[in-house]
């Protein structure tokens, strides 16, 4: 046990091996701190910023997904500094896309009692849906910038490197080389990004034409893949 | 598709490829200089060479300011919008050339003759309002023609150099490039001498003992982070010049590289002995197309002359070094953000720890410091670090350089040791006020910093001082704004520079730069919401807090300041 970290979160004090996160940590007592970018199988990255704690002696607040324990580190995961950070970054989210279609999101609006309209006047991102091909569309007015499908595209899981970024600062939007469509990219239909999204931004072409009423014969004749031709396809 | 012939640029890919990634953005760079931008095809056949994933190479296109996906104008003008420039009428400039230009071949279906930018600020803020014409600054723009302006015909600034004391900029003041030979006779490379003399760890203690903090900002101590470099067992470590400087209201890195090259070599050179590093990078901003042009010519020198390469003046020391140029990314000025475009990716920057020194540039230990803090190392060795302590304060030793620029009888660059009082500064040496106005404020520590006013006039600039008077050193920048100034358009111009920089990578920097940019754009045209001012306050506080790195955290320090200094500014409005 001497390798063990000793340290407190929300008064618990807790013992954990060296190298966990803060996240971790907490979970191991069964104090659930919020996250919208992290995901078990992919790297985190810490840029959605909601899973930030509070730690003593930090100068700022502190993500607990990538932050490692330390021995008698003082954690507190529910401060009035860390509420505070939450519900503003929520807010700003919700001024900035479409979050109908991400529950976990909305609950955690709800839980945080965000004023879903905190800015009026905002600029809104809405490109419109693309659909290009006959597996999933793409509808980046839902999409919340995790960075999930970029990964998982990437290094993350499936090394297809299809889809990158375009712009950057708040106009960023995943894209892909000289925007083409995706039948034209290295993209190999995997289908993972679309299992990775959590707002919706990515969706199953079949279940995005069922959401909007069309009959099973239609969809069925929408959504087939021509295999041979596109295999070919870089 | 524009058909394009890929013949001028495939030798140049054949000698770039072996470095494979890194050689990204070296590689987009000479694309865009044969083609004027980078083409598909140029695109494609830069990502097969270095074997770069296609949609890689479209996201760090994507993400430099000064790359383009799509044609532009034969002459590219960047004009600089920030504050100092707008103040001395940069926007009139715009509107003006952008008129010109209008009925300058500006057809539809067809490629303008002229492409006209506007720039964050270009480091040219003493020679206000700042452009480049084709990457050459030009001064006083409004007196020449339009004609003479494309050809980029024009004077071309000089430094402006002045202070107490001459120790970083005594090469500086010659009014020319102090080349080799005159570097040599003025007992340059003396330092790299003795140190070569000496166990790496002497230097590290000579420099520790010195007090030097990093010039960049962040006032970290140097060495320190030297020894903690060396002390990593990781091989190969790396040493990288930070010349990617961008703060709003500086430029006193472009000062000592325009004009005193080998004296930042000399710095490097020493770090890197002192790590044990055998190669080494500069990263020199985009927008410095004649001061990278000016290092490479003093590497060239320096390597004919035996001082880069294998066994460095005989002895047992190596050590090769790379310039690089950037691409219009403010961001890349942040450490971690600058080794991911050396690595040939977006500047993104990278969640710390690990910091550089154990895992930095390629995941290996690496120092990453400022010019001007290598700048002051040759001094330090060959003086020693007791002689060195006799500038300055106790607590904040050596010489500094203030950029200091705005609304003052003669802006430029001034150094002084640590401890002269900003009123000194400001009325002795740059000649108070222009136009014999007074002062409403001033920035320190540019877009990224904190607003002083009068009161604050017999402030000690040190660091404890500053520190105290709740104002950052940062850089050195002092931007001044007299009594006539609008600060709601100030304020505008901070928010825009920063909407425009962030990276996007963090929420509260990528959704909170954009939002305070909004409010402060109603701030501006006298149309606040109620709520607004809770709503600057939220959304400032979370990006100091919450961002990642340290742009986000300081995207609302200017604001926040205001707020405090000049409430009334932001509740006057809010009745209508």
């Amino acid at each position: 046990m001497t390798n063990q970290i000793t340290l407190t979160i929300d008064e618990k004090e807790i013992l954990v091996p060296p190298g966990t996160t803060i996240l971790k940590a907490a979970q191991s007592v069964g104090i659930n701190i919020p996250t919208i970018c992290y995901h078990d199988y992919c790297t985190a990255n810490a840029l959605c910023r909601i899973c930030v704690v509070e730690v003593e002696g930090a100068r700022t607040l502190v993500p607990a997904c990538v932050a490692q324990v330390s021995n008698n580190m003082r954690v507190r995961t529910n401060s009035e500094r860390v509420i505070r950070a939450r519900r503003t970054i929520l807010e700003m989210l919700a001024s900035s896309v479409d979050l109908s279609d991400a529950p976990d999101i909305l609950a955690m609006l709800q839980e945080y009692q965000v004023d879903t309209n905190r800015f009026p006047e905002a600029e809104e991102r809405k490109p419109s849906v693309i659909d290009d091909n006959p597996m999933y569309i793409r509808d980046y007015a839902k999409c919340i910038l995790c960075w999930r499908c970029v990964q998982v595209c990437a290094t993350d899981a499936q090394y297809t490197f299809a889809i990158n970024f375009s712009g950057r600062g708040y106009e960023t939007q995943i894209g892909t080389f000289y925007d083409k469509p995706i039948p034209e990219t290295t993209c190999v239909f995997c289908g993972q990004c679309v299992g990775v999204c959590p707002t919706g931004a990515l969706k199953p072409k079949k279940q995005w034409l069922l959401e909007q009423g069309l009959p099973p014969a239609e969809i069925v004749q929408l959504t087939r893949f021509n295999r041979s031709a596109n295999s070919r396809c870089r | 598709m524009t058909k394009i012939s890929l013949e001028p640029l495939m030798p140049i890919l054949d000698k770039l490829a072996p470095k494979g990634r890194t050689a990204l953005l070296p590689a987009l760079q000479a694309a865009q200089k044969i083609y004027g931008y980078v083409p598909e095809q140029a695109a494609v056949a830069i990502a097969n060479r270095l074997h770069v994933p296609l949609a890689d190479v479209h996201g760090v296109l994507e993400f430099y300011a000064l790359l383009y996906r799509t044609p532009v104008g034969k002459t590219v003008i960047h004009i600089c919008a920030d504050p100092v420039c707008a103040m001395a009428g940069a926007d009139t400039m715009l509107k003006q050339t952008s008129r010109k230009f209008e009925f300058h071949g500006k057809h539809k279906d067809k490629t303008p003759t002229v492409t006209i930018e506007r720039s964050p600020c270009l480091g040219l803020c003493e020679h206000a309002p700042a452009l480049l014409v084709q990457s050459t600054p030009l001064v006083q723009p409004e007196s020449y023609t339009w004609e003479d302006l494309i050809a980029g015909k024009g004077k071309k600034p000089r430094s402006i150099i002045g202070g107490d004391i001459s120790i970083l900029t005594a090469n500086c003041r010659k009014g020319q490039i102090v080349w080799l030979e005159d570097y040599k006779a003025q007992g340059g490379y003396q330092a790299l001498n003795k140190v070569l003399q000496m166990a790496p760890q002497e230097v590290i203690e000579e420099v520790k003992a010195s007090g030097l903090v990093g010039r960049g900002g962040a006032a970290f101590p140097t060495g320190l982070k030297w020894e903690s470099a060396a002390q990593s067992t990781a091989q190969p470590k790396y040493v990288v010049c930070n010349a990617d400087e961008a703060e709003p209201g500086t430029f006193k890195d472009r000062v000592l590289m325009e004009n005193d090259p080998h004296l930042i070599l000399e710095g490097i050179l020493i770090a890197a002995y002192a790590i044990g590093a055998t190669y080494g990078y500069m990263y020199i901003r985009g927008e410095y197309e004649y001061q990278y042009q000016v290092m490479s010519q003093a590497v060239d020198e320096a390597k004919k002359d035996g001082l880069i390469g294998n066994n460095i003046l005989q002895s047992d020391f190596s050590f090769e070094l790379e310039l690089r140029q950037g691409a219009g990314a403010y961001i890349c000025g942040e450490e971690t953000a600058l080794f991911e475009s050396i690595e040939g990716k977006r500047g993104f920057p990278r969640v710390k720890p690990p910091f550089p020194t154990t895992a930095g540039l390629f995941g290996k230990p690496t120092v990453i410091n400022n010019v001007e803090t290598l700048a002051n190392v040759p001094f330090i060795i060959q003086k020693g670090a007791t002689e060195y302590r006799k500038i300055g304060t106790e607590k904040s030793p050596g010489p500094k350089l203030f950029c200091v620029s705005g609304d003052v009888a003669k802006p430029g660059l001034y150094e002084v040791p640590f401890g002269v009082t900003f009123r000194h500064l400001l009325f002795d040496l740059a000649g108070g006020i222009r136009n014999n106005r007074t002062m409403k404020a001033a920035l320190f520590g540019g877009a990224a910093g904190a607003f002083a006013t009068e009161s604050d006039l017999d402030v000690r600039l040190t660091f404890e001082d500053l520190r105290v008077a709740g104002l950052p050193l940062g850089s050195g920048v002092i931007t001044v704004f007299d009594e006539t100034r609008d600060m709601r358009d100030v304020l505008l111009r901070l928010a825009h520079f920063f909407a425009e920089e962030s990276c996007g990578k963090c929420y509260p920097c990528q959704i909170g730069t954009q939002r305070q940019y909004e409010i402060l754009q109603r701030l501006a045209t006298s149309s606040l919401l109620p709520g607004d001012l809770e709503r600057l306050q939220d959304v400032g506080w979370t990006m100091t807090e919450a961002s990642l790195c340290g742009l986000g955290q300081t995207a609302a320090s200017a604001v926040l300041s205001a707020i405090r200094l000049w409430p009334e500014l932001f509740k006057s409005h809010q009745a209508h």
